[in-house]
């Protein structure tokens, strides 16, 4: 009996053995199989099928799914062509690291030919938002959570409704609580019961969003035939209110938005203006090839940015110091090269480095042809900072103007507080006195150029993360530069630093009222009659020297 | 100093000798070979992106004479610098028709290019092919207008982003000048006639290079924020786009919100630019580089080796002369004479596949027929098309939105020969020549 | 005579744009056109706008070579005088234009305007046109120097501003809204006093008229410098301040000398306009402006005749380089123009005056 008793033991075991992992395989088969079907949906040529598969993704109800849906939106789901197969690719300089999309397996390196991205318009990407929101809303972190909320509430519909009011009754993080709460009271604001309507509005005028004041505006409409469409006055009133209160804080956010504007192209101005405050303001020399010295800084974030393509922000920060070092180095040819023999005769440099700035333009041109050249912006200076719903700062003007002060402070201390700097400012005050105090002149006038030239090209550092790197590049700021220089006064910085800020102010003051154009024609015409009045800039250089 | 001012004096000297034999008329004895003017700006603003097109004809040219040339001759390619400067275009196209005698001038880029070359080639009868999409309102005898007039390109964009995207508002910015001008006012009097009110319109001009678009985004961003699917149809000029997507995409501004529809950036524009904050916007032309097709796929490798960069994009305005060059290498062909006065009549009605799978063909008011292509902006810098017409629609001089053109009509053939037409007074208005 | 001939170089300059402005049109007007004496079109109205150039080159020398006024914005008044002549061939077209319009030009109908704009009224006729190529850019020339020379701008301060006057130009021009025609400016025209615009004729009669009118000019100014009127301005250069003690009232001799070098220009605006066939605003662009000081300083300034010399050059190596080597170009203009400023701080002329006076 006990051999057999056991055999049979033995059995119900094996089969119990085969079957346990069976019964789960079966189920996992099912939720696998929709995700193969949906995978090679997916992997189809055709936008309405891949929108189908989505859906299909959607209802497999697999956390495998959330990883392909997420892969997908941002652009790392691939087709691996060899194998016809979905992978998930990192993009490293060799190529993409490749994960099966199906099961995270690391598939190792390929070339980046060996793949072929899955596309996406726009139509599917709202879809794909609004399906991962969904599924999202049951995260565990709380930021995604809210983020879900707010994918579900751009484009809310009654099934979106139904789960948000299932996620307030289990949702246990306050602010997610009020984010949903948002969404419903809008929401409410449709009822058609009148107390409900003004529960929504107690809610939420405390909360404004663009949403809630549009919803408020259409409050006060009135339709076609003349009447409100929104019947009850009551409502009414109290809609205006919460508005009235909005709008108050929509004025101080938009005046600082306005400042914040002004400011940053004032960053931009100064920056530009800067090194042409020192080769023309201490040295006298009308540098027309400034603006292609800022060029030649641009040109380097550029080949920076080609040498190191997965290191974006480090190469731009290296291309500061060295667009610093080109450019400097360019600005002591021109400077040996053509200006020592023009000293004396300050408006004659204005025609050599015109010849110059035409060379080095046509050279670019030469070497990098006159396309325009992408240069990418690192993560960290893409995208604004949000401080609240009405107001953000973009980060990359952000940083230009926290760079512009930088430099702005260095170049300070290294005139106040170095020996070059003092034997700049006394070369600057008086050539022949100085010469006679044993200052070498000849060298003083190379390094100042070269670094009023340096930072130039740290500029062009800075220009090509808000504009174009092209051949032109310099010739659009050239006129502004000496603008900005000659309104603050020739020869002092801080001129420099605050005529670039009020201009850059009254032009986007003037903006909204007269247009981008006209507020230009403005801002010069200010600078003519200005000059008129104070003939040499905020800031006029004192002593005698000046009238030499 | 003394030799070498003696050299100097020398050689001015000598300069200016020469410089007066060459103005003393100019001899040209007929070649054995036909000459064939580019006139596209190598140097100043327009350089960027007219050079490509100077290299599309050099390769086109050098094409045609690997198959034999034309007419048993050689063509010769003559390549000038109008140095994007208006006054001298026309002096480069009388140097090229009156000095270099050549047979047709393929060139210009910027509308006011074209109106600085309009007289003088009229009047020494030569022939022009102007290859970029423009406003319309033209049609010259001596002009062939191979890119979009604004009913294939603007119109068509417009009733995507209305019936496909559902949009409700609408906001047009552009560079301050003819094109965008011209092309809003179309755009404006199309969208209130199919019923959208005029608050619902934001119109915007900027002047040429634009850096600084924070307000004017911040504008947009409101505007847009009203509730209702808001698209901004985009006719900012080459320079000023990357500044402008820039800010779109640093202010939050994504494809999914407020789509940018452009008639300006191609694949050329977006080779110079990061594509990252660009994804998912849309823009309007006949041509794409991504269309599949074999004529294209072959037009792109010849392209690549003859400019030997095998990252190199092609771009409508390069299909445009691709298509200019070939009719009328047909009409030469046709009439067996490189006479402008021969060709322009010949060349009407000729036809010439075009690289996305379509036919072109050259209609009696020397526009062609195109496809529309709509397309999504991908991170690799190409299209992805997302609409097309279903054949190719005809080019338009003259707009019927317009009430002040409404009744022109272009026809250079018999018996009304004439650019622009009144139907109502029966009458050819404006024309020059006899 | 004395005028011309003061020194050999001067003399025979003058003697060869004499000649082409006498023989070239008179050659073209009566000889056929196969003929060796016939000039083409093309050179005809090369040689026409070099003239304009030469005009514009000699004014510039006016305020920079003998007053010391380094004006970066003398394209402005040149376009000004152009943009007067323009609307005066634009009204000549009537109802030409592509809308058959007798009152508007097309861009205006284009640009739906119902009625001419003041300040276009009264450009239909020849006269008052003239009168404002003349008048618009002295106007000008003469508040904004009022202005700038009362307060004693002077220096860089004077070149920057007068560079921003030229730049709002721009700006303001490219506006379609100010009713010039924006960026495409104004072109197409059709004739000029009645004769036909791109008639051989009419070409060669304005040929005519811009040596003309480029010999007075230069006439009169070798005239005025040489008076006592001229000497003052060139010792204001010179020592400005020395003049204000002396009790001369600097600031008028330099408005005068401004104002009349600013309706030089606008004279040879309106003469390069019908020549060309466009103006557009990019003729205000500051590049433009710097160019034409380049003219002058490669020719030799304070001379009057080496701007001439320096505006044909220039132009003509323009034409030529841009025909020849299109690719590089602009490395031959650029290194001219660093070596002539490095080694001839008196332009090309330096270089026979030395010699001359070695001699």
């Amino acid at each position: 009996m006990k051999p057999i008793f056991f055999r049979h033991y033995v059995c119900l075991m094996a089969i119990g053995l085969l079957l346990l992992p069976g019964l789960v395989l079966s189920d996992e088969n099912l939720s696998q199989d929709t995700l193969t079907a949906a995978m090679s949906k997916l992997n189809a040529a055709y936008m309405t099928e891949r929108s189908a598969a989505i859906e299909q993704l959607a209802a497999a109800q697999e956390p495998r799914a959330i990883v392909i849906l997420q892969a997908l939106l941002e652009g790392h789901l691939f087709n691996l062509i060899a194998e016809n197969k979905l992978v998930i690719g990192a993009e490293i300089e060799a190529g993409y690291k490749l994960s099966d999309a199906k099961n995270g397996q690391d598939l190792g390196i390929v070339a980046r030919e060996a793949t072929q991205k899955i596309n996406l318009n726009n139509a599917l990407r709202v879809s794909l938002r609004k399906t991962l929101g969904r599924l999202e809303l049951n995260a565990s972190e709380v930021k995604v959570r809210i983020h879900a909320v707010q994918a579900i509430a751009k484009d809310i519909d009654p099934e979106g409704l139904v789960l948000l009011h299932a996620q307030l009754s289990t949702e246990k993080d306050r602010s997610v609580q009020d984010e949903i709460k948002l969404v419903l009271g809008l929401e409410q604001l449709n009822s058609t019961d009148k107390p409900q309507r003004l529960a929504a509005l107690a809610l939420l005028k405390d909360h404004a969003s663009p949403a809630v004041v549009n919803r408020l505006n259409a409050l006060q409409e009135k339709d076609a035939t003349g009447q409100f469409v929104e019947t009850d006055a009551d409502v009414r009133n109290s809609a205006k209110t919460a508005l009235i209160n909005i709008n108050s804080k929509l004025r101080v956010y938009a005046a600082i938005e306005t400042v914040f504007f002004g400011l940053s192209l004032g960053a931009v101005l100064v920056l530009a203006a800067i090194g042409l405050a020192i080769t023309f303001g201490v040295m006298g020399v009308i540098n027309m090839a400034h603006g292609e010295l800022m060029m030649l800084g641009a040109y380097t974030t550029y080949v920076m940015q080609q040498l190191l393509p997965d290191y974006l922000g480090l190469a731009l920060l290296l291309s500061i110091p060295a667009a610093f070092m080109i450019s400097a180095l360019v600005g002591i040819l021109i400077e040996r090269g053509i200006i020592r023999f023009l000293y004396g005769r300050p408006l004659e440099t204005l025609l050599a480095t015109f010849g110059v700035s035409l060379v080095l333009q046509q050279t670019v041109r030469s070497i990098f042809s006159p396309l325009n050249r992408s240069v990418a912006s690192p993560e960290w200076m893409s995208g604004a900072w949000q401080i609240n719903d009405f107001l953000a700062l973009t980060w990359n003007r952000f940083y230009i103007l926290v760079f512009c002060l930088l430099v702005f402070t260095l170049l300070l201390q290294i005139l106040k507080r170095t020996r070059l700097g003092l034997e700049v400012r006394a070369v600057a005050q008086n050539r022949n006195m100085a010469k006679a105090m044993g200052i070498p002149t000849a060298r003083v006038d190379a390094l100042t150029f070269g670094l009023g030239s340096g930072i130039a090209g740290v500029a062009g550092v800075a220009l090509s993360q808000i504009t174009n790197v092209g051949p032109n590049l310099g010739q659009a700021y050239i006129v502004d530069s000496f603008m900005v220089v000659v309104f603050g006064g020739v020869g002092n910085l801080w001129g420099t630093l605050l005529a670039g800020f009020s201009l850059g102010i009254a032009n986007k003051l003037l903006e909204p009222l007269a247009g981008a154009v006209l507020a230009k024609i403005l801002v010069l015409v200010f600078i003519i009659l200005f000059i008129q009045k104070r003939p040499r800039g905020l800031f006029p250089q004192k002593g005698r020297a000046v009238e030499g | 100093m003394n030799k070498l001012t003696v050299m100097f004096r020398n050689t001015l000297v000598a300069g200016f000798m020469s410089a007066l034999t060459c103005f003393s008329g100019s001899v040209n004895a007929e070649g054995e070979t036909i000459k064939v003017g580019v006139l596209h700006s190598l140097s100043g603003t327009m350089a960027i992106s007219e050079t490509t097109l100077k290299d599309t004809m050099l390769m086109l040219i050098d094409e045609q004479n690997k198959k034999g040339g034309l007419l048993g001759k050689k063509l010769e390619a003559v390549v000038v610098d109008p140095a994007s400067n208006w006054p001298l275009f026309a002096e480069k196209t009388r140097e090229l028709i009156s000095k270099d005698k050549v047979a047709a001038i393929f060139g210009c880029w910027t509308s006011v290019s074209r109106k600085s070359v309009l007289p003088v080639i009229e009047e020494l009868n030569g022939l022009l092919f102007y290859p970029v999409q423009y406003e319309g309102e033209e049609s010259s005898k001596n002009v062939f207008y191979t890119g979009a007039a604004p009913n294939q390109q603007a119109i068509p964009a417009v009733d995507y982003l209305m019936n496909d995207l559902k949009t409700k508002r609408w906001v047009l910015a552009g560079t301050d000048y003819v094109y965008p001008r011209t092309t809003n006012k179309i755009l404006e009097a199309y969208l209130l006639s199919k019923g959208v009110a005029k608050k619902d319109i934001m119109i915007n001009y900027t002047p040429f290079g634009h850096s600084d678009w924070q307000s004017i985004v911040a504008d947009i961003k409101k505007f847009g924020s009203a509730g209702k699917k808001t698209a901004v149809v985009s006719t900012i000029n080459g320079d000023a786009n990357i500044p402008f997507y820039k800010e779109l995409g640093n202010q939050g501004v994504s494809a999914e919100q407020i789509p940018v529809i452009a008639f300006s950036v191609g694949e050329e524009e977006l080779s110079g630019m990061d594509t990252k904050p660009l994804v998912g916007h849309l823009a309007a032309w006949n041509y794409f580089m991504s269309v599949d097709s074999t004529k294209n796929a072959t037009f792109i490798k010849q392209w690549q080796e003859y400019i030997k960069n095998p990252k190199r994009v092609t771009n409508d305005p390069m299909e445009a002369h691709y298509i200019g060059f070939n009719m009328w290498v047909k009409a030469v062909e046709k009439t067996g004479s490189t006479d402008p006065a021969k060709v322009q009549a010949a060349i009407i009605g000729i036809e010439f596949p075009n690289l996305t799978g379509g036919m072109a063909k050259m209609l009696p008011n020397h526009h062609i027929s195109k496809p529309v292509l709509i397309g999504e902006i991908q991170d690799n810098g190409q299209f992805l098309t997302v609409w097309q017409t279903n054949k190719v629609v005809d080019g338009d001089a003259w707009s019927d939105f317009l009430p002040e053109s409404k009744a022109i009509i272009a026809d250079w053939t018999a018996p009304i020969n004439c650019g622009n037409y009144n139907t109502k007074t029966k009458k050819c208005a404006g024309q020059n020549y006899k | 005579m004395n005028l011309f001939f003061q020194d050999k170089l001067a003399g025979s300059l003058m003697a060869v744009i004499a000649c082409i402005t006498v023989f070239i049109p008179l050659f073209n007007l009566l000889t056929p056109v196969d003929s060796v004496l016939h000039f083409s079109a093309y050179t005809v109205s090369l040689l026409g706008k070099y003239l304009t150039f030469a005009l514009l080159g000699l004014s510039l020398d006016l305020v920079w070579g003998y007053c010391g006024i380094l004006a970066l914005g003398q394209g402005a008044f040149f376009a000004l005088g152009g943009y007067a002549m323009g609307m005066y061939l634009m009204r000549q077209i009537g109802t030409r234009g592509v809308y058959g319009n007798a009152e508007l030009p097309d861009f205006m109908v284009f640009l739906n305007w119902k009625e001419l704009p003041w300040f276009w009224q009264g450009f239909n006729h020849f006269g008052f046109a003239m009168l404002m190529v003349v008048l618009v850019p002295g106007l000008l020339a003469l508040v904004f120097g009022w202005l700038a020379f009362r307060s004693r701008v002077t220096g860089v301060y004077l070149s920057i501003i007068t560079q921003a006057l030229t730049y709002a130009l721009l700006l303001a021009f490219f506006r379609n809204e100010m009713g010039f025609g924006g960026n495409n400016g104004l072109t197409d025209f059709k004739e000029l006093l009645g004769f036909n615009i791109q008639s051989e004729g009419l070409r060669s009669l304005l040929l005519m008229a811009t040596g003309l009118i480029l010999l007075l000019a230069f006439g009169v100014s070798r005239w005025v410098m040489n008076s006592k009127l001229g000497r003052v301005v060139t010792a204001v250069r010179d020592q400005e301040m020395r003049v204000r003690f002396l009790g001369y009232r600097v600031e008028h001799f330099k408005l005068w000398i401004f104002v009349f070098s600013a309706m030089l220009a606008g004279i040879a605006g309106a003469l390069y306009v019908p020549q060309v066939g466009i103006i557009n605003p990019s003729e205000f662009s500051p590049l433009n402006s710097l160019e034409i000081v380049i003219w002058v300083a490669i020719g030799g300034r304070g001379t009057l005749y080496g701007a001439i010399i320096g505006a044909v050059l220039v132009n003509y190596a323009k034409s030529l380089l841009t025909g020849w080597a299109p690719e590089i170009w602009l490395f031959f203009l650029g290194t001219t123009f660093i070596l002539v400023t490095v080694f001839l701080p008196n332009g090309i002329l330096g270089l026979f005056r030395s010699q001359e006076q070695k001699l």
